[in-house]
């Protein structure tokens, strides 16, 4: 009924199309699976189930909590109202110190204990993350 | 003194801005021989008064003048002169002044070099350059000044960060702001040439060389900024998928896509209407790259503290040039002379079709990774990060046909070329990088799964690319940037598969072992500089035959106050070996990574590479 020509043209631009929604299908389901929370303790302690995948904790590092073994970095982070103790081995970034802004991203084992996996902080000393300004404005 | 010059010149700079402005509709109905002399000498008068002004800030930095206000929060006395000259650029208020010294500059140099085109476009795209000017001036001069002054003159500033102190990123925002800018003059003479109606061949030709220098630019920017994330920020990698990383990177897909639809446009007359597009979105990424970065909106690592209200700004700025530009757009639209030729489905034309669809696909898989969280934090309130699995995920898999269709297309003629073109020779290189890499990957013990693909996809790029330097018939600029490419993909891959880490706390004198090495702690010692004092750490790898020390470095800078460590790298052409130390609390302990970092140098050379592709063919043509 239709020349070749439309034909043609219908096909191209229906192939676009389900290409379309098929991408747009897969970021978004990557985007589900690849997004990081971002929680300070006390958001912890009031979840109401813990999840098993990947969460980021921010707060202070709190004075005193440091605590270091050949393979392991202990300490509490705390955004002064709730603290939760952390758990890790690897690497730390420069500016990790006790009383200074950090974020730790990991697995949490309960709502008092993170099993962490990344250790991050910030680039200047002026400079905090917002989430933990934030949590700290919360709590205070 | 510096400051009221430096306040004076960017209020006359301002004016010139406005006589321009107002004077270039009058002048677009007058056809004059030339621009003329009047707007000329206009704009030199502005370029003169904004460099002017730069000048004043460079000097109020070498001197230390703290009666300025950004020199006290950036400066202090004891920072090498080097920093302080860079120290110019490393703040907000400073890099703007960059960003409008560089715009001016690349308006002057616009005037002068399109001299034989017609009067109509270059005024137009004047006008345009001078509005994105006016609101620069605008903003600097109302919400960030750096020529405040500060009453009474404190004797001390508070210092640099001196993560920043180096020389990498010294020269980084320089150098990327080149590439940045260069895409405003881009989107002025495009949306210039759409009023006029001269986008056709002439149009391409001469907007050519600005997307090559902005791409060189951009890319080389990235580099420095990727060079120094490297063995400053001490995680070891190259890219993180860092929301002010991704921001750099969008423009140069777009920049990448442009560059490639100007050669269709420049020989075929075709994608008129795309190319105009693409030259808004570059811009438009570019501006927005500085908004995210300088609005402290982004939810990023890298983010410096930050006033939010300044973001506010440039965001409606953006709007209003954004909403200026598609207005035009569809008003002039059909202003573009469409002389459409027949060109076949197999075809170079097509060919760049296929490059420009995945570098939208990428660049919204960025965008939508960098903007999403703060999407998601304005309606849900939740704070999210997306990490680089989201990436991988969404680009790995289209890497592949990608890979392969840029092996194929170069070698296509215009308009029409037979299927079997992609013949015996190819197929016969296609088999080889499937026995390589499987061999390859059987001796590293991956699983084929998703590797094996993709190795085979860039072994067959890069075998391709080498057999390109035998054919004649494309120019060598291009086989430099694709083998460059190719070469860079290919050190990506191994780099990932074969890169190895450890990570321990070790005390002086403890020894650890790793796969076939030892790793120890040999001795520590503490070294005065001027602005900070040093722990040096010296630490022994062997294993069997040969042994290598590493001395990294933490550095406790007095002004401000802050420790940063300084990562010891010994390159190869096969791996780095780089390691990293940080304190963590007075018990003796320190924090210690160790990383093997296959092909290390040859992502910096491929980046090197893809750029000088780009510098040959201004050069080549030029000279």
């Amino acid at each position: 009924m239709y020349g070749k020509k439309v034909k043609l043209r219908a096909i191209f631009i229906l192939s676009i199309f389900f290409s379309l929604i098929l991408i747009v299908f897969l970021v978004f389901k990557s985007l589900e699976e690849n997004v990081v929370y971002f929680k300070s303790p006390t958001e912890i302690k009031n979840l109401t189930e813990l999840t098993s995948k990947k969460i980021r904790v921010g707060g202070m590092v709190k004075e005193k909590s440091i605590n270091v073994n050949q393979s392991e970095v202990n300490f509490v982070i705390t955004d002064f109202k709730n603290e939760l103790i952390v758990n890790y081995s690897g690497s730390v970034p420069n500016l990790f110190e006790e009383g200074k802004g950090v974020v730790a991203e990991g697995f949490l084992k309960d709502r008092n204990f993170l099993t962490a996996v990344k250790i991050l902080a910030k680039h200047d000393e002026n400079y905090m993350p917002p989430e933990v300004k934030e949590a700290l404005k919360e709590s205070n | 003194m510096l400051n009221q010059i430096g306040n004076y010149s960017l209020y006359i700079a301002l004016l010139s801005s406005i006589l321009i402005i107002i004077q270039s509709p009058i002048l677009l109905n007058r056809n004059n021989i030339n621009v003329s002399g009047r707007i000329f000498s206009l704009i030199s008068i502005q370029s003169l008064m904004i460099i002017i002004s730069f000048i004043a800030l460079i000097i109020a930095f070498i001197i230390s003048d703290f009666s300025n206000e950004t020199v006290y929060t950036n400066s202090h006395t004891s920072k090498p002169l080097f920093y302080k000259i860079s120290g110019t650029w490393g703040n907000h208020e400073g890099s703007l002044l960059l960003w409008l010294l560089v715009l001016s500059i690349f308006l002057l140099i616009f005037t002068i070099t399109s001299k034989n085109l017609s009067n109509k476009y270059r005024i137009l795209t004047l006008f345009f350059q001078e509005i994105i000017i006016l609101g620069f001036l605008l903003f600097i001069l109302f919400t960030s000044n750096p020529f405040m002054s500060l009453f009474p003159i404190p004797n001390e500033g508070t210092g640099l960060n001196p993560i920043l102190q180096d020389p990498a990123l010294a020269i980084h925002p320089p150098i990327l702001y080149l590439g940045y800018v260069g895409t405003s003059i881009i989107f002025s003479s495009s949306l210039a040439a759409l009023i006029s109606g001269s986008v056709n061949k002439t149009w391409a030709k001469h907007i050519k060389n600005w997307v090559l220098v902005s791409w060189i630019f951009l890319s080389i920017g990235i580099l420095l900024g990727s060079i120094w994330a490297y063995y400053e920020l001490g995680w070891g990698g190259f890219w993180f998928w860092d929301p002010v990383e991704n921001v750099s990177l969008m423009p140069w897909f777009c920049l990448t896509a442009l560059f490639h639809t100007i050669l269709i446009l420049e020989k075929r007359e075709m994608f008129h209407s795309w190319a105009v597009i693409l030259s808004i979105t570059t811009f438009s990424l570019s501006m927005s790259g500085t908004f995210l970065v300088r609005s402290g909106i982004l939810n990023s690592i890298h983010t410096f503290a930050n006033d939010p209200s300044r973001g506010v700004f440039i965001l409606c700025f953006l709007f209003i040039l954004i909403t200026l530009s598609i207005f035009i757009y569809f008003f002039y639209q059909n202003k573009i002379k469409n002389n459409f030729t027949k060109t076949y489905i197999v075809s170079k034309e097509t060919a760049v079709l296929v490059n420009n669809l995945f570098m939208m696909f990428f660049l919204s898989v960025v965008l939508i990774g960098t903007v999403y969280p703060i999407f998601l934090e304005v309606v849900n309130n939740d704070k999210i990060s997306v990490g680089p699995p989201f990436y991988h995920k969404l680009i790995v898999p289209f890497l592949i046909p990608f890979l392969i269709f840029m092996a194929i297309g170069p070698n296509l003629n215009w308009i029409k070329d037979k299927i079997n073109k992609i013949n015996l020779q190819q197929l016969l290189f296609f088999i080889l990088s499937i026995i390589i890499s499987f061999i390859f990957l059987k001796r590293v013990g991956i699983s084929y799964l998703f590797s094996l693909p993709l190795f085979i996809a860039s072994i067959f790029l890069f075998l391709i690319t080498i057999k390109d330097f035998s054919v004649k018939k494309t120019n060598l600029s291009q086989k430099i940037s694709h083998f460059g490419f190719s070469l860079f993909i290919l050190s990506v891959l191994v780099n990932g598969v074969l890169a190895k880490e450890y990570s321990s706390n070790m005390k002086v004198g403890d020894e650890r072992k790793f796969l076939n090495k030892t790793i120890k702690f040999e001795s520590l010692k503490v070294n005065e500089s001027k602005n900070y004092q040093s722990l040096e750490a010296n630490f022994k790898i062997s294993d069997k035959n040969n042994s290598i020390n590493l001395k990294p470095e933490v550095r406790v800078y007095d002004q401000p106050q802050t420790i940063t460590s300084e990562a010891d790298i010994k390159s190869t052409l096969y791996s780095d070996n780089f390691l990293v130390f940080n304190i963590l609390k007075n018990d003796g302990f320190y924090n210690v990574r160790y990383q093997i970092k296959p092909f290390m140098i040859w992502i910096w050379i491929s980046i090197i590479l893809i750029s000088f592709g780009g510098i040959l063919s201004i050069v080549k043509k030029n000279g």
